[in-house]
């Protein structure tokens, strides 16, 4: 069962079953559930009635109802396995990347494109999310990158557990570059962590410019917004200037680039800026 | 559908303290969402009951608490309340807003036996 999904239908390539419990914990020192105490109740007041367990008596000192102050987020479970990623990945100075957008937007056509161009130049790993089949890693691996599919079955994302299972069963890419490609969906994957260092939302011109703010939740949960598919734009009507201020309503310190991976407009600027993080993740 | 994601990580909340604070039954559950969170609360709700079924809070109550979406503009430092992310600022017209507060997802308390 998955961390925050539960829907126990996650497969991960090479894995035959689902092999920890997330009860075991991490080994780290620090657990959510050291401040938790009954108290009387004093935000909700309810009427009174005494007698109505199941007796049907009320014996002073055996009220069996209490209130449990509780006060935890509901992804802490996740947000703590991500912190737990961020944590190995920083000791093996990876730069990690996550992905996200609508399904079509071109992130794996963007995705080859970067790695064939890099591939030489840096240690690269690729972690692919979909909801169903190996099509896209089959295609990284095509490149020669080593990539692990992460099949989430009904699932709508990626969640940080399934990133530090894939993390063990994929030779990670010391002192390089590791993508994870989530799943094609707008809305569901914005409030997971992975234990990235930038969320990277991909935006294709065929899309409408009105995107950004449509699905507002996902560009202020990125820094990082790149727009695809450029050499299209003599075609369409898409507004770019609308489309960045859009965006930039959502989210005023968004990063944006602009490329088209087919004739490599703007590739130089992304590629430039991923070198630069790998070089800072070795700091 | 993500609240399905989430109401399956309250359970895991409400199973961790049921073994640390020994109760067996959950009654009632207070959830606290703020209007800029990634949850919308009808799909919470809907999510809950068939997600509860067959464990310790299967029947119970659940009572989101909505907070609202505050924000501190960027430009005049305007403190205000939004209803989304595209808010704009009413004193100055800008859109560059610093999220304060109204995007918790949080289980606030529970009423247990």
């Amino acid at each position: 069962m998955c961390t925050v999904c539960g829907c126990g239908t996650a497969k991960i390539e090479g894995a035959h079953k689902h092999d920890h419990s997330h009860d075991e914990g991490c080994g780290c020192n620090h657990h959510h559930h050291d401040h938790s105490h009954d108290h009387d109740h004093h935000h909700h007041p309810h009427d009174m009635h005494f007698g109505e367990n199941e007796a049907g008596v009320s014996v002073p000192g055996m009220e069996t109802k209490r209130l449990i102050s509780i006060e935890q987020d509901i992804l802490s479970k996740n947000d703590h396995i991500a912190a737990h990623n961020r944590v190995h990945f920083k000791e093996d100075g990876i730069f990690v990347l996550n992905l996200v957008s609508s399904p079509g937007s071109g992130k794996t056509t963007l995705l080859t494109r970067t790695l064939t161009d890099l591939k030489d130049q840096l240690p690269i790993a690729v972690i692919e999310g979909d909801q169903q089949t190996a099509n896209d890693a089959d295609r990284i691996r095509e490149t020669g990158v080593p990539a692990l599919q992460v099949n989430t079955g009904k699932g709508c994302h990626l969640d940080a557990d399934m990133v530090a299972q894939a993390r063990s069963r994929l030779d990670m890419p010391k002192e390089g570059v590791l993508f994870i490609e989530n799943v094609g969906n707008l809305v569901c994957p914005a409030g997971f962590d992975l234990g990235e260092a930038h969320k990277i939302a991909i935006l294709s011109v065929t899309e409408g410019e009105d995107k950004p703010i449509k699905y507002p939740d996902m560009f202020a949960a990125a820094d990082i917004m790149i727009l695809t598919k450029t050499d299209l734009l003599p075609y369409l009507d898409f507004d770019v200037a609308a489309c960045l201020e859009y965006a930039r309503r959502v989210n005023p310190d968004l990063k944006i680039f602009q490329l088209s991976s087919k004739n490599g407009d703007g590739l130089d600027q992304w590629y430039d800026w991923i070198k630069a993080g790998v070089d800072a993740a070795q700091s | 559908m993500h609240e399905m994601s989430l109401t399956q990580g309250v359970l895991n909340i409400l199973e961790d303290y049921a073994k640390i604070n020994g109760f067996a039954k959950v009654k009632t559950v207070w959830l606290e969402i703020g209007q800029l969170s990634h949850v919308e609360p009808e799909a919470m709700a809907f999510c809950f009951d068939a997600v509860m079924k067959g464990t310790i809070a299967d029947g119970a109550k659940l009572e989101i608490v909505e907070t609202p979406g505050q924000a501190i503009c960027v430009d005049c430092a305007e403190e205000l309340e939004i209803a989304s992310r595209i808010a704009q600022c009413p004193k100055c017209g800008s859109y560059k807003l610093h999220i304060s507060g109204g995007d918790e997802m949080r289980v606030k308390e529970l009423e247990v036996e």
